[in-house]
């Protein structure tokens, strides 16, 4: 478990993280969700005493990081994936880390093919490690101590689509077995998708915090909207909007204010035939762009 | 996994330590050497200081060996590592401690072990093993020359090596690398401190040099301020008690004082 | 229209002083670069304040030759350093890559990089004149006396040339090396000890005695301050010129330009 209490880093006069507190449970994947330069490394630097906080404290499972023996082996941290020399290959940056660890060799062996580097690709230098590669070993690294915490920073950042999907599967694993699981991102469909609970920052201040459905509920009473195609769009809008919903036209079908179920429903009335019915996903984004609208670089509202 | 053993998930959840050791102090210098070698960088430095060890000795053994007026003893080989090892073992110290900063890896290293002083301890520890492992290599070079000198030289083979030089030797190496490493610490940036650090070596003796010759009252504070200055008796090994004076106070300045708030600044840096 | 090829018909290259405005900027632009430049302005103030005390308190005689020749020592140890880190920050810092992806006429970046260098050492001159010409001042007020002038135009001739050829020799070893450490050491070596080295070969090998002046491209600088030089002087300056300048510059030239960047 981690928990941060009333966190606060100042640099100078500028306050990067402002009183940040929150818990990451035991079997809960949490995402920490923000715009760029929202705090989240920083947060997660504090955590691992990397950077000293001007206030509050943070413990993991009930110690300071500082305090944790051998602390590689209880926790995985992934922070910047490029901090590491060019000059070593993928190997011998996995193989120090195991011996600073006391791992055996084979372990290293093991976190290579984990995260589906080939052996040749672990003999290259850092140097010539693709974006996606260089995460992955990071990754690798992270998971060597077979740690029961994971503290990863943007883990996402370069995955191509298969590898994002692995590092979900094995993300949700890690927690489904009882492990503690935190990551970063600025990209609400990546958390969105792992994260059993979630952490919204915006200028170094926590703006939400809660599962999907609590947030949703949170906002405006949790309004939904339906995206719907049909083989004739006009017939299905006359229904639609003769039932008294609003439609909008959106992309090559309508865009509803109501449940799927409603549209469904009028559309079998209706006798209209559909090719698509789904939720329109909108609301936890519209959420995310609305809470952090202050801090966003492009105001959208 | 370990996690398997961990008790129900819920509040109040705590990680369980008590089954884990520290990171013993061993196992960090064991892989701060490999560190210190697994780079092509790394690599080359210490191959470099090697092979400049034994070709400014086959350049003087050659000289030795042509020239009628020259003649050369056990001691004379060793003295040549003037022109090797102790330019380059200072170096050796500074990028041990550096290069963690200009390639970032002190994030890594940090998270690993929290414990900084333990870190920098076991970085000192290997500049002292590597430079234990130089003057080992100087005295082996210098023997194997000595040897040949005997049987291409009509010049009688003197095997001149008392426990004092050796010793004065040994300690000399030894400063140099810590000096090296104190600068680098104090200015954890590689440039900075290399230039820091030949600066200090090649200008400054010059500099106190013509102030002393110039200032009565300085030349008579030059021996405890000038480090190199002090070091001078450990090479011909006549150090008297006021030489180790000398020694200490100057090495105060230059080596203890740097480290010591090099280390403060380490201990207390947020590691980017 | 669908353009199938690029129109270039509009299209200037980017002109070489905009690139040599470009490249001084980034010398000073970040905390390393600044600092440099920073630490041998107050090196030669320090210099020269200890300087002023010391031949005051000593009553000895203080020209404006003298002052600008501290001055000189002082910048010759550091303007290699600058020549070294115009080239190598390049490379250490990665930015190489975006520099030619914007300029990928490479010899156009590195001559820019040595105007660069140029005009720092002339600034640096500047300071080291200005700090002097304040020094003798100084001097001449607190002992009341007139400031002696004497500055021959021959020492500044040669106090320009060797503090251009100091930075070219860094500039020449960091292209070769590209990388600051080596780039560092090797120079350390080749402007404080070599000179040793020769000297001490001369004395021990007779044959050695006649060669070393072809290659110390260091003494064969200083007689530039006796000037003028013999034919022969001339052609010692010339021989160790292209030794220690000439050839590091053209392989290394050769290897940035076939240099993968990364
Ligand atoms: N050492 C520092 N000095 C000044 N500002 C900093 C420093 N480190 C981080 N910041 C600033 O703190 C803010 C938060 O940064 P960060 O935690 O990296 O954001 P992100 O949420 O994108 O990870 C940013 O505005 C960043 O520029
Ligand atoms: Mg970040």
């Amino acid at each position: 478990m981690i928990q941060v209490e009333g966190l606060t880093r100042k640099y100078g006069s500028f306050t990067a993280v402002d009183d940040v507190s929150f818990v990451c449970q035991p079997g809960r994947v949490t995402g920490f969700l923000g715009p760029n330069g929202a705090g989240k490394t920083t947060t997660m630097r504090v955590m691992v005493g990397l950077t000293p906080p001007t206030a509050g404290r943070v413990t993991i499972g009930g110690h300071l990081y500082k305090d944790i023996p051998n602390p590689g082996r209880h926790v995985g941290v992934l922070l910047d994936a490029s901090a590491q020399h060019a000059g070593r290959t993928g190997r011998e940056i996995l193989e120090i880390g195991a011996r600073t660890m006391g791992l055996p060799a084979t372990r290293v062996d093991e976190m290579i093919e984990l995260v589906s580097l080939t052996p040749q690709e672990a003999k290259r230098r850092l140097r010539n490690y693709s974006l996606g590669m260089k995460q992955r070993l990071g990754i690798a690294h992270a998971l060597l101590g077979d740690p029961s915490v994971l503290i990863l920073d943007e883990p996402a950042n370069g995955l191509d689509p298969a590898g994002i999907r692995w590092m979900r599967g094995l993300l949700k694993g890690y927690a489904e077995r009882g492990g503690t699981v935190l990551l970063s991102s600025h990209l609400l469909h990546e958390v969105e998708q792992i994260a059993d609970e979630m952490i919204l920052i915006g200028n170094g201040r926590i703006v939400a915090q809660g599962d999907k459905k609590s947030l949703l509920a949170g906002a405006d009473g949790g309004k939904a909207s339906t995206l719907v195609t049909a083989l004739d769009n006009t017939a299905l809008a006359d229904a639609l909007t003769a039932k008294g919903f609003t439609v909008a036209s959106a992309g090559e079908g309508l865009r509803v204010e109501v449940e799927p179920v409603e549209v469904g429903r009028t559309a079998l009335e209706a006798s209209v035939v559909l090719t698509d019915l789904r939720a329109a996903e909108g609301g936890l984004e519209d959420l995310f762009l609305e809470l952090t609208a202050e801090t966003q670089r492009e105001h959208t509202a | 996994m370990s996690m398997n053993s961990m008790a129900a998930p819920g509040l109040g959840h705590s990680l369980d330590i008590s089954g884990t050791t520290p990171t013993p102090f061993a196992r960090l210098v064991r892989v701060e050497v490999r560190k210190a070698y697994d780079t092509r960088s790394g690599l080359w430095l210490l191959i470099s200081t090697a092979a400049l060890t034994a070709v400014v000795m086959v350049i003087q053994l050659a000289v030795g060996a042509t020239q009628e007026d020259v003649s050369l003893t056990y001691n004379s080989f060793l003295t040549s590592t003037n022109f090797s090892i102790a330019i380059l073992l200072p170096v050796i110290g500074i990028l041990l401690l550096t290069s963690e900063w200009s390639q970032r890896t002190a994030m890594v290293s940090f998270s690993l072990e929290p414990r900084r002083p333990h870190v920098i301890l076991a970085k000192l520890t290997v500049g002292v093993l590597l430079a234990v492992a130089a003057v080992v290599i100087a005295l082996v070079l210098a023997a194997l020359c000595n040897v040949i000198y005997g049987v291409v030289s009509s010049d009688p083979v003197v095997w001149n090596l008392e426990a004092a030089r050796l010793g004065g030797f040994l300690l000399l190496q030894l400063i140099g690398m810590l000096t090296g490493f104190a600068f680098a610490a104090l200015l954890l940036n590689s440039p900075a401190a290399i230039v820091f650090y030949m600066v200090y070596t090649f200008v400054l003796p010059g500099l106190f040099g013509i102030g002393a010759a110039l200032m009565d009252w300085f030349d008579s504070v030059r021996p405890w301020i000038d480090f190199n200055f002090a070091q001078g008796p450990l090479v011909d090994a006549t150090m008297t008690p006021e030489d180790w004076a000398h020694f200490a106070v100057s090495g105060f300045i230059w080596l203890v004082l740097p480290l010591a708030i090099g280390v403060w600044r380490v201990l207390r840096a947020e590691v980017k | 229209m669908t353009a199938a090829t690029l129109d270039l018909g509009d299209a200037r290259p980017i002109p070489f002083h905009r690139l040599v405005s470009v490249e001084l900027r980034k010398s000073y632009d970040t905390r390393a670069g600044f600092w440099l430049l920073m630490v041998i302005g107050l090196l030669v103030v320090a210099a020269e304040a200890i300087v002023l005390i010391v031949t005051v308190v000593q009553d000895e005689p203080l020209s404006y030759g003298d002052t600008t020749a501290v001055a000189a020592f002082v910048t010759s140890v550091l303007l290699p350093v600058l020549g070294i880190m115009v080239v190598t920050s390049e490379w250490s810092q990665r930015t190489a890559m975006v520099t030619f992806a914007l300029e990928p006429r490479r010899p156009h970046v590195i001559a820019a990089k040595a105007m660069v260098g140029l005009l720092l050492t002339l600034a640096t001159i500047v300071v080291a004149l200005v700090v002097g010409l304040v020094t003798v001042l100084l001097y001449a007020a607190l002992q009341g006396e007139s400031p002696v002038w004497h500055f021959g135009w021959t020492g500044f001739t040669a106090f320009l040339v060797t503090q251009t050829f100091a930075m070219l020799g860094g500039f020449a070893l960091a292209t070769l090396l590209l990388n600051t450490p080596a780039a560092i050491v090797v120079f350390f070596v080749y402007r404080w000890v070599l000179p040793g080295l020769l000297a001490l070969g001369t004395a021990l090998i007779g044959w050695f005695g006649s060669l070393a002046p072809w290659i110390d491209f260091q003494s064969a600088q200083g007689e530039l301050y006796d000037f003028p030089l013999t034919g022969e002087q001339w052609a010692q300056l010339f021989v160790s010129g292209v030794i220690w300048l000439v050839v590091p510059l053209l392989i290394g030239i050769w290897r940035v330009l076939r240099a993968e960047v990364k």
